[in-house]
């Protein structure tokens, strides 16, 4: 299909795959870290602030080294998953969904956060003083109003995921089928001299992502209609 | 039928310490300039703020003692912001049975209907809040409050962030509010003509601490407070509609003391109003005052004298028919006519405000 071969598919289908797992679960599990940093008087906060932004400024080869390291048969969880039975998680996919979590962490940590923080206050008292329970005033109050914060989160983790390198050829190894993502399989044609095939997957990387982020950026647009007013 | 209250908090540069008892009924007033802790009592009320030493309890009930505390959602009153906190993602429909949907169906005594044409918001239900105005939004935050059929009403300053014209479509309802719901409300300001206008009780606040508490008409002219003594001093007098002169745009309202003539007011005979008479406003004379421009003269009874802190003035407590008024006249005045406790004189009151 327009040149582009079935191991070129099995490579995109992982790396969709590994976009769409590591977002969800950093999703679940960024929520609570999230608003926690949002209403917490900690002082401490600025080092678990720092902590999740590392990932920013590191170079991903950095990153993926330490993984390899602790992740690996002789490191401090693969070591303990090994003795445990589990088998160790460099190179398999289980490895490359915590390497890309950990990579795109503070992509969804801070939308989320500004997102809390500009929920918080006034809005959640009325709510309380209008009978809802906390959980309630989350559900119809806090989700509802950092939708656009929530969206951009999910969208940037996913984009963000679809466009990793230097992690995934870290952790991952770069075994076809099993932890070879399309930009490891582009880098691949280029070394082999294969322009054609690298051309045929790097357009379809850009028409997917600019797809992705249209659709944001429209999505956006729709649920301005109602300003955060505190 | 009351609210008992026991606060105190101290947070180093701020001192809570207050014992209140809030009338079941009528609206009571929390005043005092800001920083006296109004709205810190207010939010304690609430449970939106957890004092560690506080007590409260609501007509029998226990809300907060010791480890007891109810938390807001289970308390049953409702509560108006000083900016309108409307949900910005609901429609005004919405908004305003956030509320109500949560509330057992057979404790829900105001309907939707009811709420939207008191506070005429029937033509807003489609909007969101964006798209209304600053009066409007606390409408419907008012109106969002009510339908969940309080037991108790809170309102912090809710008009403290209106412009004028906002403030003056607002008072109208929430006058409405008052006389025809009997909810006890709590309101705090810091604006004594909208407490003059609305006010049945209050509490004087000043630095944390209760100054007075009692009837508003009592406290206003108290000359050992602070408030018959400020550029504002004025009294309170109730009466009712007694008569219309239509000619003269003018109403009659009688009261035990006497009647005043006020500007015309589309109320019908019989209706109890209430009128704010400044000091400043108010002269005496020894003798019925005959061919004065002044329209309003009442025989009363000189009850106190006491100093301003402004040189040169006295503060007079007059009584009429019960009722006391206030006169700031000049010491000069006060000593050629020689005026005593005990006497009568003639007061000429300049201007009469309906409040």
């Amino acid at each position: 299909m327009f040149g582009i071969s079935d191991n070129d598919l099995t490579a995109l289908w992982i790396t969709l795959k590994l976009a769409f797992i590591s977002t969800s679960i950093l999703m679940v599990l960024c929520a609570p870290l999230a608003w926690w940093l949002a209403h917490t008087r900690w002082r401490g906060k600025v080092m678990i602030e720092a902590l999740v932004a590392m990932p920013l400024v590191l170079p991903p080869t950095v990153m993926g080294f330490y993984l390899l390291i602790l992740l690996g048969p002789r490191g401090a969880v693969g070591g303990f998953l090994e003795d445990i039975g589990v088998g160790h998680l460099a190179f398999t996919f289980t490895g490359l969904v915590i390497g890309s979590m950990i990579y795109s962490l503070p992509f969804v940590v801070q939308p989320l956060q500004n997102a809390f923080a500009a929920t918080g206050g006034r809005v959640l008292e009325a709510a309380a003083t209008l009978r809802a329970s906390p959980l309630d005033r989350f559900f119809t109050v806090v989700l509802p109003l950092a939708r656009r914060g929530i969206l951009t989160a999910a969208v940037l983790s996913f984009a963000h995921t679809l466009g990793e390198f230097g992690v995934i050829l870290m952790i991952g190894g770069n075994i076809p089928g099993q932890t070879q993502v399309a930009s490891i399989a582009i880098y691949d044609h280029v070394e082999a001299m294969d322009y054609a095939s690298a051309h045929a997957l790097s357009l379809l990387l850009v028409c997917l992502a600019f797809i992705l982020l249209m659709s944001v950026y429209a999505l956006n647009r729709r649920f301005k209609v109602v300003g955060v007013v505190s | 039928m009351t609210i008992e209250a026991r606060f105190f908090l101290d947070r180093g540069d701020f001192t809570l310490d207050v014992d209140l008892v809030i009338p079941g009924q009528g609206v009571t007033a929390l005043f005092g300039r800001s920083g006296s802790g109004k709205t810190t009592i207010l939010r304690c009320l609430a449970g939106l703020e957890r004092i560690r030493e506080g007590r409260l309890r609501f007509h029998g009930e226990t809300w907060q003692e010791g480890r007891r505390w109810m938390p807001v959602h289970k308390r049953p009153l409702g509560y108006v912001f000083q900016e309108a906190s409307l949900f910005p993602h609901l429609k005004v429909r919405d908004n305003l049975l956030y509320g109500f949907k949560r509330l057992r169906p057979d404790r829900r005594r105001l309907a939707l209907n009811d709420i939207s044409a008191l506070l005429g918001l029937a033509d807003l239900l489609d909007r969101y809040p964006d798209a209304l105005s600053g009066g409007q939004r606390q409408r419907v935050a008012i109106g969002r409050a009510l339908l969940t059929s309080p037991q108790l009403l809170l309102m912090d300053e809710p008009m403290a962030s209106l412009d004028v014209t906002s403030k003056g479509e607002i008072l109208p309802y929430l006058e409405r509010l008052r006389d025809e719901l009997s909810i006890p409300v709590v309101y705090v300001s810091h604006a004594i003509e909208e407490v003059a206008r609305l006010a049945d009780h209050m509490v004087l606040l000043e630095a944390g601490r209760v100054l007075a508490q009692g009837p508003l008409q009592t406290l206003l002219t108290r000359t050992d407070l602070p408030l018959a003594h400020s550029e504002q001093a004025s009294a309170i007098i109730e009466g009712t509609v007694a008569a219309h002169h239509v000619s003269d745009h003018l109403t009659e309202l009688a009261f035990a003391g006497g009647t005043l003539l006020i500007s015309h007011q589309a109320r019908a005979v019989g209706t109890p109003l209430r009128a704010r008479i400044l000091a400043r406003d108010v002269s005496v004379a020894l003798t019925r005052p005959d061919g004065s421009s002044v329209l309003n003269a009442l025989e009363v009874r000189v009850s106190d004298i006491s100093d301003d802190p402004q040189p040169g003035y006295v503060i007079l407590t007059l009584d009429t028919g019960g009722q006391p008024l206030l006169a700031r006249v000049s010491l000069r005045s006060c000593r050629q006519l020689a005026l005593a406790k005990g006497q009568t004189v003639w007061a000429m009151v300049k201007g009469v405000a309906v409040a």
